[in-house]
């Protein structure tokens, strides 16, 4: 059985790569993608220890991550598809309308 | 002995806190919602309350505080002294830090008995009165919503047994006296409607505020040496304010006493209106006549005197201070006196008047005759309360003129405020058989017959005949008073000449029954030489008589008279008449000068002395000199501190130029963070976050080393101690951390273990560096630390 340890490894090293996507990347669709990839890392977490404590309670909180990281989606595409029609741009260092 | 006697004369009473409380709340129902109600309500309330206050103070005293001062008789007969007979009431635990501890407790003994009396009596007349002169105005509920809350704040004064409650009702009708002179401060008809009224009420507060300061100062000092205030508790401080008082170095030693009992005194000066202090008085005659007699004559400036007496034995204990309180009120009863001379204004002789009685009453206290200076202040409240009242009668019949100039021939028209008035003239010029009299002489004659140790022996004499000429003074500007306004002929115009008219009925009783107190009161109170009982001393002997820890120290305090001088009846006598004449001559100079009218050799007279003429008229241009001495000076910096400090370092320097440098320099490099990218605002929550895990993820690296509890520095050999880790953080147990130890060399001496202290004992001599391993299984982080530990 694979021990616990190499899941949230696993778990770590998604969501790492996911943080430095969100905040180096400069395109908002990589950057929603990365967002998307810390979601999962969470996920994957949630498995191990449901795994590890032999329950399901970890199994049905990410069927609820999976259900909002669609809607999050959904809504960040259609805001990234509004701001591309106003901007043409989707470069997250040129909207930067919040600011002073 | 002296506790368990003390506490036997010593009862509780429920009944005192309802005394000040009547009236004040008989003020918070009249400010509130008086001006909604009918002025029935009004002045039922506002009479009502104080007819309580009366009743239950008599009730107090009588049932239940006579029985007590009756027991310290029988005592005093047998030799034994028990301390004061008094009523106490705590309400509650006012103020409670560190040392402090202030009740806000009441003590009804024979001196605030007399007092509660006085207040209560003479302010209901006055009440009474007042539902007559202030019939028309406009404000009568304010007026009596303030007359009640001045009544209760008097009568916590007299009945406070702290300094601090006796100082919250000082302040208390102070504010009242500022209100009530100022009460017209929109009267018409002047270029500024009012203004002259309301600057007379904040100079009655700006002084009083002085002599308030110097209170203040004297409550501290008392305080610093006795650690209390409580009045009874403070009789058995003597050592303590006996002790010395050394700022100033041994060589300028002086007690306690005697700096607090001069700051007291400066304090008293503001209130009583003494020299240097009494300059608000004559102008508080600003406020409604009711109020000059109430509050500027019969009550709240005897508050002084009232303070010397309840305080008498922190007084008694320097001569010289004595002599000093004596001294002022002599030198302020003449000087008043004479200005008395030259005003034309009827309230204003009253209000020299008063100033100069005041003097009297501060002659009595200094030198010892505590009983004495009380009992003038008893008659006084009597006539000098009858005179301003009648003195209001008058002004009303008069349609508002208060100059005796066109007065005259008053008798016919107003009958009953004519002999009223006439009473209370013979009373204060202390003509016998009348109240002043009685209270005058023994003054008189107390400060003849009292030497003080702290002065010469010309002393007494000094003394005797400024009170001696301010007397005849007295006579002398009464009878003048009384001369122009109720004889010869009206020398009012016609439209005035033509509304005079007797006051209504409920202006002239109060007259009425206070008459008859100035002519009949004084019997309460009668001199030695006739053998008969002196109900009033007696009355006060408690107060004023000391016990035997104060009898110790007396040979310094109490001013003792030459035995001889003392006990001669014939001299007491002889002075009895020597004043008696000197009042006649001054009534009968004033008959031959002003009955008809002002006569031509008046105008003769003050022609040939024209210049002191002028500078008695102008009060001696006291006013003036102050208004040099302090009030210009304090004018300048007030300008300077605006126009300089307030509009130039404030406002321009250090709020426009260098507020202004410091908010835009801030705000334009801070600006800069907040740039609108989202991803760098990210990067700053994810730092901070990281920090915060991996500060509350380290593992404690820090222990102490515990001998018994204590920690210790250094251990002898073969003492047990306790190595113990500390544990930063929380949720220590889920953790679950690991703990190793060694004690010198630096290879571990005990194995891992959960539990975070451990015993040891190090048996030689010697420094040693103890380490601690700390480890977290689940993360395999570790951390250690060292320290020295020194073994002897």
């Amino acid at each position: 059985m694979i021990p616990t340890t190499y899941v949230l490894g696993l778990s770590l090293i998604l969501f790492f790569i996911g943080l430095l996507g969100v905040l180096i990347r400069r395109n908002a669709l990589i950057v929603m993608m990365s967002v998307e990839l810390m979601l999962n890392a969470v996920n994957v977490a949630l498995i191990g220890f449901s795994r590890a404590r032999g329950d399901t309670q970890g199994q049905g909180l990410v069927f609820f991550i999976i259900a909002l990281a669609a809607a999050e989606a959904a809504v960040g595409l259609a805001i990234v598809v509004a701001v591309f029609r106003t901007r043409r741009t989707v470069n997250v260092d040129e909207i930067t309308l919040m600011r002073n | 002995m002296e506790h368990t006697a003390t506490s036997s004369l010593t009862a509780t009473s429920a009944l005192l806190y309802w005394i000040p409380l009547l009236p004040l709340l008989g003020a918070a129902f009249n400010l509130l919602l008086g001006r909604k109600l009918g002025r029935g309500v009004v002045h039922l309330v506002a009479c009502g309350s104080v007819a309580a206050a009366l009743v239950v103070g008599l009730i107090a005293s009588a049932s239940q505080l006579y029985p007590l001062w009756h027991q310290w008789h029988r005592l005093a007969e047998t030799g034994q002294h028990g301390g004061v007979p008094a009523l106490v009431y705590s309400a509650f635990d006012w103020i409670s830090a560190g040392n402090v501890s202030i009740n806000l407790g009441l003590l009804l003994d024979p001196l605030s008995s007399v007092m509660v009396f006085v207040i209560t009596f003479v302010g209901f007349l006055i009440h009474v009165y007042s539902m007559g002169y202030m019939a028309h105005d406009r404000d009568y509920a304010r007026f009596f919503g303030y007359l009640n809350l001045f009544t209760g704040s008097m009568l916590l004064l007299v009945l406070g047994d702290n300094l601090i409650v006796l100082f919250v009702g000082w302040e208390g009708v102070g504010v009242c006296s500022y209100l009530l002179i100022g009460f017209w401060y929109d009267k018409d008809g002047t270029e500024k409607p009012g203004d002259a009224n309301a600057s007379a009420g904040r100079k009655a507060f700006i002084v009083n505020r002085i002599g308030d300061f110097a209170f203040i100062l004297g409550m501290f000092l008392i305080f610093s040496a006795a650690g209390t205030l409580n009045v009874v508790e403070l009789q058995g401080k003597i050592g303590e304010l006996m002790g010395i008082w050394s700022p100033l170095g041994q060589k300028m030693a002086v007690s306690v006493a005697a700096v607090a009992g001069l700051l007291l005194l400066v304090g008293a000066t503001g209130k009583s209106a003494q020299i240097p202090l009494f300059v608000w008085l004559p102008d508080a005659m600003a406020g409604p006549t009711p109020v000059s007699a109430l509050i500027h004559a019969a009550t709240m400036v005897t508050a002084g005197v009232y303070m010397v007496a309840r305080l008498n034995f922190v007084f008694m204990l320097s001569p010289t201070l004595m002599g000093v309180v004596a001294l002022v009120g002599a030198v302020t009863a003449l000087f008043a006196a004479t200005i008395g001379f030259a005003q034309t204004d009827i309230k204003k002789v009253l209000a020299y008047s008063t100033i100069s009685q005041l003097g009297y009453m501060f002659i009595g206290v200094g030198v010892g005759a505590f009983a004495g200076g009380v009992f003038h202040l008893f008659t006084h409240a009597f006539f000098k309360a009858c005179l301003f009242l009648g003195a209001g009668s008058v002004i009303h019949a008069m349609s508002g003129k208060q100059d005796i100039r066109e007065m005259g021939g008053l008798s016919k028209k107003l009958p009953l405020t004519h002999w009223t008035f006439a009473v209370s003239c013979v009373a204060i010029a202390g003509i016998f058989p009348f109240s002043g009299f009685f209270s005058k002489d023994e003054i008189l004659w107390r400060a003849l017959s009292t030497a003080n140790p702290g002065w010469g022996a010309w002393y007494p004499t000094l003394v005797y005949a400024l009170a001696l000429a301010a007397a005849f003074c007295t006579a002398f500007y009464m009878f003048r008073l009384y001369f122009l306004t109720f004889r010869g002929e009206c020398r009012a115009d016609e439209k005035t000449r033509h509304h005079i008219h007797e006051s209504p009925l409920r202006m002239t009783m109060p007259l009425v029954v206070l008459a008859i107190g100035a002519a009949g009161l004084g019997l309460l109170g009668l001199p030695g030489v006739t053998h008969l009982p002196n109900y009033f001393e007696e009355w006060l002997k408690p107060v004023v008589e000391r016990g035997p820890e104060l009898a110790a120290a007396v040979h310094l305090i109490r001013p003792v008279g030459p035995g001889a001088l003392a006990q001669s009846h014939g001299l007491e006598v002889g002075l009895m008449l020597v004043s008696l004449l000197v009042a006649l001559i001054g009534i009968f100079m004033a008959r031959s000068l002003y009955r008809d009218g002002i006569s031509p050799s008046v105008g003769r007279m003050t022609e040939g002395m024209s210049g002191f003429y002028r500078l008695v008229r102008d009060k001696y241009r006291i006013d003036e000199l102050y208004r040099f001495l302090v009030v210009r000076p304090v004018q300048l910096l007030a300008l300077f501190l605006w126009r300089v400090v307030d509009a130039v370092l404030i406002d321009l320097v250090a709020v426009n130029i260098l507020g202004g440098w410091v908010t835009d320099t801030v705000g334009r490099l801070s600006r800069r963070l907040q740039n609108g990218n989202v991803q760098r605002y990210l990067v700053g929550l994810v730092g901070g976050l990281a920090l915060v895990v991996l500060i509350s993820s380290c593992p404690p690296d820090n222990f102490e080393v515990l001998s018994q509890g204590q920690k210790v520095t250094w251990v002898a050999p073969g003492q047990a101690v306790t190595l113990r880790a500390l544990q930063p953080g929380d949720n220590q147990d889920q953790r679950q951390l690991q703990y190793r130890w060694s004690y010198g060399d630096g290879t571990p001496d005990s194995p891992w273990a959960g539990s975070p202290a451990i015993s040891h004992a190090f048996n030689k001599p010697g420094r040693y560096t103890v380490r601690l391993e700390v480890q977290d299984p689940r993360w395999h982080t570790k951390a250690s630390r060292t320290r020295e530990l020194e073994v002897r």
